[in-house]
Formats: C-alpha cells, structure tokens, sequence
C-alpha cells in the first residue's frame, strides 16, 4: 500500500510566556492511502496539533512531514480539513460556502455551471440539499457540520482531516453522521484522519487507533488496528467480541496506562 | 427594528399632539380649545372599546410598547407647562407649539443668506455633517483595516491616537480655520476630526477579532488575497466597521452644532444662535427638538443598517 502522509520524528513545541513548551515529541506515523485513522488522547494531549501539522497549518519544530513524498509546507486542498466548531462562514449560504472552496480548487478548469454542479452534488452527499439556501445560523448542529463535510468533500481531497467533527452534537445526530461518513468514505475511498475523544467512535470509523500518551512532551503510546469487516453495522458490533476487544484494549491504554491526573 | 422606528415616530406624532393638547389648555387632541377635560377619557374609553371589539391582539401589544413613552412625554410637557405658569422667560409648550406651527407651515423658505426656513438649516448641517463624515470614512476605515492587520502601524499610532481623541474636536476648528481661511470647510473639518477615532479604533478592532477559525479556512482553501478581504475579512469587520459609523455620527450631530454657533453662517447650530440672539426662546426649544429627532433617525437607520449585516451569532 502506498503512504500517503510521512510523519517522521516530529517534535512540536511553542514558546509561550511561562517558556518553552514541548507538546509533541518524536512522533513517527505512517498513513496509507484509503485508510481511516483516529487519534485518540487525553484533553490537551496534543491531538489537534498533531492534526493541525498535517494539515500544514503549522509547521513542526523539528523532524518530517511527508504528503505524497513531498514535504508538506502549508495548507493544502489536497487536504481538507474539518474544523471542530465547523467554521463556516456566517455571511455565506450553505451553497456558497460549498462553492467558494469548489471554485478554489475547480475554478480554473471549469465552466460556472460546471462549479454549481459540483457544489450541489457535494451538499446532495450529506443530504442537505433542501438547505443549500439557507445561512449557518439558520440550521442545526448535526447540519452545518454536514455542510463543513460537504465543503470538505467537494474539493476531492486526498485526505480528509476531521478534528474531533461531531464532538459538540447529541448521540443520536452523531451516530447519523457517523454511519453517512462511512458511506460517503466507502464511496469516495478517501482517506480519513479523524480526533476524538469517543472510543466508540475511534472504533467504529477506524482502521487504525492511534493512542496518543498524555502531555506534555505527548507522542504515540500505542496503535491498535481494527480488524473489522466493512461495511460496518453499528448494532450488529454492539454484540461483537472483537469491538469489545478493540474497545477494552482502548479503555485500559486510556484509563489504566495514560491515567489522568484529576483536573 | 422597524418596530422600533415606528415606536419613534410615533413618539415624535405624540410628542406634537400633546404639544398641541397641552398648548390649548387641557382640551383633547382633536378637539377645539372649547371643549371639554372629560373629551380625553371619553375618546380613551372608546378607543378601547374599538380595540377590544376588533380583538387585534397586536394592537394592544403596540399600545403596551407606544404607551409608557407616551406616558413619559406627557410627564415632560406636563412639568414644563407647569414650569412656565408664572412666566419667566421660558415659553409655555402652547406658545411654542404654535411658533411650530408658523415654524414648519414654511420651512423652506429663503430670504437671503441669513434668513431661510428650519428645512434650509437642517439640510445645511446635515450636508456638513455628510461630507465631513464621509471623509472620515474614506480615511478611517482603510486606516483602521491597516492598524488592525500590521502590529507594528498600530503601535506607532496607537499612543497617538489615545492622545487625540479625547480632544474636543472644537479644539480642532480654529485650526481650520486657519488653514481653509473659511467657515464652511472648517466646520466640515471639525466633523471629520471627530468622526474619524471610532471609525480607525472600530475597524481596527474588528480586523484583529476576525475569528482565527475563519481565516484558518481561508488557508485550507488557499484563497487569494482579493477573496480572502471580499469573503472573510470585509464581512467579518463590517459589523465592527457599522458600530464606530454609528458612534461617529452621533458625535458629529453633537459637535455640528458646537462648530456651526461659532463659525456662523447657515445651519441649525448656527440658526440657534441667531434665534437667542433674536430672543425668540420658544424658537431654540423647537431646534432641541428637532436636532434631536434628527439624531434619533440618524441613529436608528444605522441600526437597522447594522442589524441587516449582523450574522445570528455562529
Ligand atoms: N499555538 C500554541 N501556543 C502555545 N501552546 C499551544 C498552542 N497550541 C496548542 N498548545 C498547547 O498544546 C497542548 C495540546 O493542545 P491541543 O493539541 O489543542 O490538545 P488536544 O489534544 O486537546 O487537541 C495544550 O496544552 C495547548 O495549550
Ligand atoms: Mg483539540
């Protein structure tokens, strides 16, 4: 299988005002083409800024970030990002949200029609096409996070970098938009890396769990690989020995090797 | 918002009508000042009556709104007329009322340079207040943007600006008048000195609060730096950018009329004056209350401006 991202002994640290401030140490990942990875740690961990320096919105302070062989030096559209709290643009309607990010990566080839398409079929994915009039204050939760998917897929990433995405949303609508993204990720064979927090879901979604030791100074404690079959059945695996296998062996790094000091 | 400027201009209607109730010694609204006290309550009681039958709830919800600044106002008239009972030199509300009257049944008259209708005066100190403050947006607004995106700006201007604002701009007139040499620019310039801080120091802020999320967006994406201001930056500080406009308008009708009693010439300010000058006292009160509608409509057209452009609160 080929890697697509290359993270080789990554050290990220900040000079803050109580001094320097290592939260990332020689952190080494591979991620291969097509498959879904989550990253899993305690608050403050780092998860994010592991995330963040994939996505090329920070650079590290020392070691390697690789996307397709090649350095990774900023932002990219070739990878996506979903941000925790959404970030849409308020002024903007779903579907010009949508196609501001459609026109950035289709713009120069494509006619306006050819846009518009795109930005509709993206919005059609997450089943949000009776809403692609309407501005974020005016949709749910569970909503505009479909619409920063959307947004996301439409620019046919390579990969689809998603921080903790349905943390801020109720079970039920989280379990929905879990089950429509590993639809869409079948369908589209993109490849995922997810934050979170939810073992459930770090199960559920994933190929690999990665675990990430407690800061500061966090790096990979362990990675677990989920064997299950796909396409996955959320009830089906609520009797599953396996997922509760994959779970426990999550809950024992989490709660028993990584314990957290009370906050 | 509309709500609310219906509210106003009804209070502004009110505030004419009981004028005029309270001018004709206690008799109601509509009726001749032979008629009776007891007109009021009758006419009351049958407006309610016509509420009550017609049962439109928002009716009443719109007298629950209109009434207590009704209320107020009346207290206000009530308290001035009693005030003036005993003479003195402050006019009756009867006897401004009916230099109202006279005032607006002609406002637009012109009998050279130094005598023309309230209309005139009105329209001269809001044209001076217009180009006065439009400068000041063309200059404060890009220069806000400015210090808000370079650290550096603002720390140079900064402490300049801490020590300016707190000037009165009519500190700043005879500065213009010496370098315009006339009235009119300077007065124009002193507008522009005291609308251009909030304009810099709102904007400004705006720029610094644009939301790191959004422009974290902006450099997934790679946009260019003409969509980046069109899409994020423009939009983000505009509601930030409608608050130091309204902040400076308000300022500039308070410092017009300052500037324009001491540069002279044609304007409410000015107009005051001369109506002092000429005794006619119940003449400046009629200018309070004009110079304050005016600035209330200012205000709540800016509102419903800034209301359009504010985004729910994601
Ligand atoms: N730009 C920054 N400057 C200083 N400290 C930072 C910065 N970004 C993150 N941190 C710190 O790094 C640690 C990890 O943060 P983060 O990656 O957001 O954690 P999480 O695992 O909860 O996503 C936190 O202690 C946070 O305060
Ligand atoms: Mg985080």
């Amino acid at each position: 299988m080929k890697k697509i991202v290359q993270i080789e002994n990554v050290t990220q640290s900040f000079d803050t005002r109580n001094g320097h401030f290592v939260v990332l140490r020689d952190v080494r990942l591979d991620i291969v083409e097509g498959e879904s990875v989550s990253l899993i740690g305690h608050s403050g961990c780092g998860k994010s800024t592991l995330l963040n320096l994939i996505a090329g919105l920070t650079r590290p302070s020392s070691g390697v970030m690789l996307c397709d062989g090649r350095e990774i030096t900023g932002p990219g559209p070739e990878r996506a990002v979903v941000f925790q709290n959404h970030s849409l643009l308020p002024w903007l309607t779903c579907f010009d949200n949508v196609l501001l990010a459609v026109e950035r990566v289709f713009g120069a080839r494509e006619s306006r029609a050819q846009l518009k398409t795109r930005t509709r079929e993206a919005l059609a994915l997450v089943g949000l096409t009776h809403a692609e009039h309407k501005h974020p204050h005016e949709i749910s939760g569970g909503m505009k996070q479909r619409v920063g998917i959307a947004r996301a897929l439409s620019m046919q990433p390579r990969i689809l970098l998603m921080d903790e995405p349905f943390g801020a949303l109720d079970a039920l609508t989280r379990a929905n938009l879990q089950d429509e993204l590993m639809k869409i990720l079948a369908a589209t064979q993109a490849t995922m890396v997810m934050v979170t927090h939810d073992v459930d879901e770090a199960v559920l979604l994933s190929d690999r769990v990665v675990m990430l030791t407690n800061g500061p100074a966090a790096t990979i404690g362990e990675i677990l690989e989920i064997g299950l079959e796909r396409p996955r059945e959320r009830l089906a695996l609520a009797h599953d020995a396996q997922f509760g296998e994959c779970r426990a062996a999550i809950m024992e790094f989490l709660y028993q090797k990584q314990v957290r000091a009370a906050a | 918002m509309s709500a609310a400027v219906a509210v106003t201009m009804e209070r502004v209607d009110d505030q004419g009508r009981e004028a005029r109730g309270a001018g004709s010694a206690p008799a109601a609204p509509e009726a001749g000042p032979d008629e009776e006290v007891g007109m009021n309550a009758k006419a009351a009681q049958a407006d309610k009556g016509a509420i009550r039958r017609r049962g439109a709830g928002w009716l009443r919800a719109l007298a629950r709104v209109a009434l207590p600044p009704v209320l107020g106002m009346g207290l206000l008239i009530g308290l001035w007329h009693l005030a003036t009972l005993n003479g003195g030199g402050i006019p009756s509300p009867g006897k401004t009322w009916d230099a109202a009257v006279v005032l607006f049944s002609d406002p637009f008259y012109q009998e050279g340079p130094n005598d023309q209708g309230i209309g005139w005066n009105v329209l001269e100190s809001l044209k001076r207040v217009g180009i006065g403050f439009g400068i000041a947006a063309l200059v404060g607004i890009p220069a806000g943007f400015l210090l808000g995106r370079f650290a550096l700006l603002a720390q140079m201007l900064n402490p300049l600006i801490s020590l300016l604002r707190p000037v009165s701009p009519l500190a700043w007139l005879p500065i213009g008048l010496l370098v315009f040499q006339r009235a009119d620019p300077a007065a124009i310039w002193t507008i522009f000195i005291c609308s251009i801080w909030p304009m810099i120091l709102n904007t400004a802020q705006g720029v610094t609060r644009v939301p790191q999320d959004y422009l974290n967006v902006a450099r997934v994406l790679k946009l260019s730096e003409w969509k980046v201001f069109t899409k994020i930056l423009f939009p983000a500080v505009l509601p930030y950018m409608l608050t130091g406009i309204r902040l400076s308008i308000g300022t500039a009708w308070l410092v017009i009329v300052a500037a324009e009693m001491l540069t002279g010439g044609v304007g409410i300010g000015f107009w005051v004056w001369d109506e002092w000058n000429n005794l006619k006292v119940e003449h400046i009160i009629i200018a309070i209350f004009v110079i304050g509608v005016v600035g209330l409509i200012l205000e709540q057209v800016l509102m419903l401006v800034a209301r359009r452009f504010s985004y729910g609160n994601s």
